[in-house]
């Protein structure tokens, strides 16, 4: 990783509070091209408020945020979407009263600027739909692509949340506790899918189960009350300290 | 018979969707004395189904729907009464076309707001066309409204005749092309996206969609819609009055849609038949009890049958298949 070439995502002093509980403070923070990147850090550390503050969801208070070097920090959620930013969510969000194949064509139909067209009835876009079906395909529910969401069992209803993302072709993909709620047999099968994926994805995980993160992220970054600790490579972080007593000491978690 | 579009079910058009259209040619046949009534009914429908377009499928919570069935309305009047403009099919287009103008320019602000918000918006603009009607005497008649619209016939040859067979003929043609464009939409990926967007809004700017310009286009389509509902009213009554603008009217849609069933095209041709049926019959014979009559069956729908009438028909339907 050169420093020379222009992150994925950077971030420099972002803040955000919420009244006067502070759950951002200065973070300065790279995803590199390509990367395999973990955010780590205890409960309401503030992970997922800065994922909703690199994608748009939330404003940030001050601080700014780059994609590809642009300056994207008051940009719309939607553009930053369509600049090839994706994500998904740690509480699960879906069209629950639509058919799994619904939930991922959806946002295909918006990535292909389809739309907005009126005409032609959704079902007759073949294309959308097969390539919908290949993204559930993946996530191993073929079967299911026709069940209303909110007939799935909840493990299952989080990998059409990693199949709604594949299926946006992200650049960079964020990435917010997926295997969380999904039984262990299928986590494998999304550290499967995420293996698969072009390696020129920048991919940042958010993830408790420290297993899945050591033998994913090439990265860590360990988020503690808004800020960052430390970040360094897997090994510099498992023998960290701090990171010991902050979080990896603390027993479970979860 | 619930509606769904969207990519994974087929688009063909049902048995049952012909049905309405079977009935309507019927009524005409069949009820020749009540083919004004008919008339109404058939323009309630366009109405409401504008609204089903904005409320069952977007999302968007309006009390003020009437503005745009409003505008049409005065927009027919005013080009006859004041201006001499006595052309059927020039009246329509004009009414669609303030129509929709009129819901981008208050779309553009109603629809940054939600919920409650949104709501008051809706009742204040509302309230402001009303009273505009009432006060731009030159331009409405005011209090009296215009009466002696003209309009000439049917291509030259279909007069607007007392007994409203002209008129019952000329709506449910119109009725018909506004409901297969709005059938198309509502199963277009367009269609698939405001559902998206009653269903999950946060989802939707997760995908890249630029939500609040999507709710602008089908608000504008409504108002255009519910504009032309306006036009067919006057031309069908050869007057316009504030009625029009009023918030009866604004509540009775509501009313006829939740009745008859929300964001599946055809709740849209129940309520209003049913309500303006049972208010034909009813409010006649005992007009004392007909609000009360009106919100008992609100309570009813609301407590017992969440999807109106058509979703009652739903879960009978289901039961009867399961024994
Ligand atoms: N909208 C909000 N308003 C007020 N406080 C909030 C809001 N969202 C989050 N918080 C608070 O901000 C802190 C950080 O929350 P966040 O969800 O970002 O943590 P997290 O690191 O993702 O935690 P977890 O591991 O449990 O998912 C928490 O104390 C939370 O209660
Ligand atoms: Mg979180």
């Amino acid at each position: 990783m050169s420093a020379l070439a222009t992150p994925a995502l950077e971030t420099q002093m972002l803040c955000k509070a919420f009244g006067a509980l502070t759950v951002a403070d200065d973070i300065n923070f790279r995803l590199e091209q390509g990367a395999r990147h973990a955010l780590i850090g205890p409960n309401g550390a503030g992970k997922t408020t800065f994922v909703n503050m690199l994608t748009g969801a939330l404003p940030s208070s001050s601080g700014r945020i780059f994609m590809n070097g642009e300056d994207i920090t008051t940009m719309s959620q939607a553009a930053r979407t369509q600049r090839g930013l994706g994500r998904t969510f740690q509480i699960t969000s879906l069209f629950r009263s639509l058919p799994a194949l619904d939930n991922v064509a959806m946002g295909i139909a918006e990535r292909e600027g389809v739309a907005l067209r009126m005409w032609k009835p959704a079902s007759g876009y073949s294309a959308i739909r097969d390539e919908a079906m290949s993204h559930l395909e993946k996530m191993g529910l073929r079967d299911e692509a026709l069940t209303v969401v909110r007939d799935l069992p909840y493990g299952k209803q989080r990998l059409i949340e990693i199949a709604i993302a594949l299926g946006l072709k992200p650049k960079a993909l964020l990435l917010d506790e997926p295997a969380a709620g999904v039984p262990s047999i299928e986590s494998g099968r999304i550290l499967d899918v995420l293996a698969e994926l072009p390696k020129d994805i920048a991919i940042l995980i958010i993830e408790h189960d420290m297993e899945l993160v050591f033998r994913f992220a090439e990265r860590i970054t360990v988020l503690v009350q808004g800020a960052v600790l430390t970040e360094g490579a897997p090994d510099q972080i498992a023998n960290d300290q701090r990171v010991r007593d902050v979080y990896l000491g603390e027993g479970g978690h979860d | 018979m619930m509606h769904s579009g969207g990519y994974a079910r087929g688009s063909r058009i049902g048995v049952l969707e012909i049905l309405p259209w079977l009935v309507a040619i019927a009524a005409f046949f069949l009820l020749p004395e009540y083919l004004s009534l008919g008339a109404r009914i058939l323009i309630f429908i366009l109405f409401t189904l504008s609204l089903d377009l904005i409320l069952g499928y977007a999302g968007i919570i309006t009390l003020g729907h009437s503005v745009f069935l409003g505008l049409g309305a005065y927009t027919a009047g005013i080009l006859s009464v004041k201006a001499g403009i006595h052309d059927p099919f020039l009246q329509l287009i004009a009414g669609a076309a303030i129509g929709a103008g009129f819901g981008a320019i208050t779309g553009a602000v109603v629809l940054r707001t939600k919920d409650l918000t949104q709501l008051m918006l809706t009742l204040a603009i509302a309230a402001i066309m009303m009273e505009v009607g009432n006060k731009a005497n030159w331009l409405t008649g005011g209090a009296d409204g215009l009466p002696g619209v003209q309009v000439n016939p049917l291509f030259g040859v279909f007069e607007f005749d007392f007994i409203g067979k002209t008129g019952y003929v000329y709506c449910l043609v119109v009725l018909f092309i506004v409901w297969f464009f709005v059938r198309r939409m509502v199963y277009s990926p367009f269609g698939a996206m405001l559902t998206g967007i009653r269903e999950n809004t946060a989802r939707m700017h997760a995908l890249g969609a630029p939500v609040y310009k999507r709710l602008l286009v089908v608000y504008t389509i409504s108002a255009g819609i519910a504009g032309i509902a306006g036009v067919l009213l006057t031309q069908t009554t050869q007057s316009v009055g504030l009625n029009v603008l009023s918030f009866e009217i604004a509540g009775d849609v509501l009313v006829m849609l939740i009745l008859g069933g929300v964001g599946r095209i055809y709740g849209a041709f129940v309520g209003p038949t049913v309500y303006l049926i049972a208010h034909d019959e009813l409010a006649k014979q005992f007009p004392e009890y007909w609000s009360f009559g009106v919100g008992f069956l609100l309570l009813i729908v609301v407590f017992f049958a969440r999807g109106g009438i058509l979703g009652l028909i739903d879960k009978i339907s289901a039961r009867v298949r399961k024994s």
